[in-house]
């Protein structure tokens, strides 16, 4: 270890797994997370994301490997002996008593004195705009208040790693997106490192500082959000995120970095190649449907080795208002590909393609990203 | 329209002889008590209280009553204790054979309560050498009251969000603290439910405190022996009555209970 103390990770997952018999609901996780980092956990339901953060918390034993926070190998400690804290799904409140004393409840246990318990609930109550409610019954107050008091209370234990279970999942949009912004800010404020578990995958790339994505209890991808929707490693991660178009086929040849896929007799599209591509690999084009733009008639330049060109028959069309959504099919027996084009003249849109009219579809080579699986 | 109105009737009128078939023997139970007169026969005669001054005199049945608290207090104790443990092991963890384990624990509800005192005489007695007393009677009651127990606080146990129980460890309570602090709270009223029943169903438990009791009497042995004399009804009329009223006075005092528990605060947590 030649890194300095100072760049040391806040956790450390070192081949984490949790099995239950033969099947591995979380197999084999290693990767660190930086200190003060906004770190999401995204996957579809039964990836793995909840029991993994569940492990890191102690609520759930990992069956291999170990998890070091804050260079601290955690073992098997349990949940109270560990310098995280967690805000639950379901809140998990304690209806038996009101909201000061469900905040005070970690103080309690930390030896402080009433008068300063007490002055640690009123700025906590402060900081997540709840002042003045601490003698409210947790029946009296709103979901969003709820998640507020979940916060605070596990906020003013002052831990080192807050991990969040799906806390925004119960609330309506509008009150999620206000949380959202709120969680953000109160992350940047404090400094505290968030793992923070969705499978809502809008709500992890406008959070997350780096992004996980599991799926099957394996972790895929970890990047930035623009590094997981621009260049995917897989197919997986890629159809996950957003929408992406695949385009099959076999390398054909390599050359200047750019590698070129036989996607149907004669037809080839072409896409930065990787270091280990290879003619006659296996190779899988993915495009992003907003960055293919369609026509109606043959493009200029046709030809040219900056860009892809493919000949389809448009399917659907559908107006959607900043934007309009074309289905087009290229060769028969394949999934139709998307389009998506901003529509910033009046004349481009969903009705300048009629059904079964041939569209020309291009997009320039350093668009795509070539997956190999 | 008809048909409905006089499904109606008729449904109102049976729930009307339900309830009397149900509560008319109960309420004669006092009326009687009071009646100047040993045979329980229509028309009253006159008001008396001699059969509750009969009450007050009486030295054996006072010992019997006083049993029957001592025994229903201490099985209400132990078996609430016992449940809880069960109902916790049950609800909580990932328990080898748990279906097994919950059928022994249950089996004793369906085992006729004749068997369950011959069988226990019988190792008592026999294997064991134990004499007959009202511990015997009580290791019986427990066995007959922690089904009970168990099923009242399970299904208190699973009503509450386990995350609750998590977020306390998170927060830094030990196993124990966590217990003590959200679980014992939150079941509370399954416990004072618990309570009450098997206080209840020991206390007038007559067919295993026959086997069982040896030279003591319980309130129910006691009851059974009266009832020979004719001339002790009465006596056991206006007895029968004291009991009812302490029953609703404990019943009513369980549900205020209860309700204080769901609405009030309980600051003594903290």
């Amino acid at each position: 270890m030649t890194q300095p103390a100072n760049s040391r990770p806040m956790i450390s997952l070192q081949s984490v797994s949790k099995r239950f018999g033969n099947f591995a609901a979380v197999d084999s996780a290693t990767f660190d997370i930086a200190p003060g980092e906004f770190f999401s956990l995204l996957g579809p339901s039964g990836c793995g994301k909840t029991t993994l953060l569940r492990m890191i918390g102690g609520f759930e034993r990992q069956s291999e490997g170990d998890i070091l926070i804050d260079g601290e190998p955690m073992g098997i400690r349990p949940p109270n002996q560990r310098p995280t804290n967690m805000v639950f799904q379901s809140y998990a409140i304690f209806p038996h008593l009101d909201i000061a004393e469900n905040i005070a409840y970690g103080l309690v246990n930390r030896g402080f004195d009433k008068a300063t318990i007490s002055k640690k609930v009123a700025q906590a109550l402060e900081m997540v705009r709840l002042g003045g409610l601490g003698n409210r019954r947790t029946n009296q107050i709103s979901g969003g208040q709820r998640q507020r008091v979940a916060l605070a209370r596990a906020i003013v234990c002052e831990p080192k790693v807050l991990l969040l279970d799906e806390p925004l999942g119960a609330l309506d949009k509008k009150l999620r997106e206000e949380m959202q912004i709120e969680l953000r800010q109160l992350q940047k404020s404090l400094g505290i490192t968030f793992i923070f578990v969705t499978h809502d995958q809008e709500e992890a790339l406008s959070l997350s500082d780096r992004i996980a994505v599991m799926a099957r209890g394996q972790v895929l991808q970890i990047d930035t959000a623009t590094a997981l929707y621009e260049r995917p490693n897989c197919r997986e991660v890629a159809g996950f995120i957003g929408n992406m178009n695949f385009f099959e086929g076999r390398i054909s040849s390599v050359a200047n970095g750019v590698a070129a896929i036989e996607i149907g007799p004669g037809q080839h599209v072409r896409v930065a190649a990787s270091g280990s591509s290879a003619p006659g690999q296996v190779a899988i084009l993915a495009i992003r449907p907003e960055k293919i733009d369609a026509a109606a008639t043959m493009p200029q330049g046709n030809g040219s080795i900056s860009a892809n060109v493919i000949k389809a028959r448009a399917l659907a069309g559908s107006y959607l208002g900043d934007r309009s959504l074309i289905l087009a099919e290229w060769r028969e027996g394949t999934a139709p590909v998307s389009v998506s084009l901003q529509n910033r003249k009046a004349q481009i849109g969903a009705e300048t393609f009629a059904a079964e009219a041939p569209i020309w579809l291009t997009w320039p080579v350093e668009a795509g990203v070539l997956l190999n699986n | 329209m008809e048909t409905l109105r006089k499904h109606c009737t008729l449904l109102s009128l049976f729930a009307v002889l339900y309830l009397a078939f149900l509560y008319v023997p109960v309420l004669l139970l006092p009326l009687f008590s009071f009646n100047d007169n040993i045979y329980v026969t229509l028309p009253l005669k006159g008001f008396t209280l001699k059969w509750y001054e009969n009450l007050l005199a009486n030295s054996s049945l006072q010992a019997a009553i006083w049993a029957s608290i001592k025994v229903g207090v201490g099985v209400a104790s132990i078996s609430t204790v016992l449940g809880l443990m069960a109902a916790r092991a049950m609800t909580r963890y990932r328990l080898p054979f748990r279906r097994s384990i919950y059928a022994l624990i249950m089996l004793p509800l369906v085992i006729p309560y004749m068997v369950i005192g011959v069988s226990s005489l019988v190792i008592l007695r026999r294997a064991l050498d134990v004499d007959l007393s009202l511990w015997t009677v009580g290791l019986s009651h427990v066995l007959i009251t922690v089904p009970l127990s168990m099923l009242v606080l399970m299904a208190r146990m699973e009503g509450f969000d386990r995350s609750l129980e998590e977020a306390s460890r998170d927060l830094g309570d030990s196993a124990w603290t966590s217990f003590r602090r959200v679980t014992l709270p939150l079941v509370m009223p399954g416990i004072v439910s618990s309570l009450l029943l098997c206080f209840i169903t020991s206390f007038d438990e007559y067919l295993l405190a026959f086997f069982l009791a040896g030279s003591e009497t319980t309130l129910p042995i006691f009851i059974f022996g009266s009832l020979r004399f004719p001339a002790k009804i009465p006596d056991v009329l206006a007895l029968g009555s004291l009991i009812l009223m302490v029953s609703i006075v404990l019943v009513v005092f369980a549900e205020w209970l209860r309700r204080r528990g769901v609405a009030g605060s309980d600051s003594s947590v903290i």
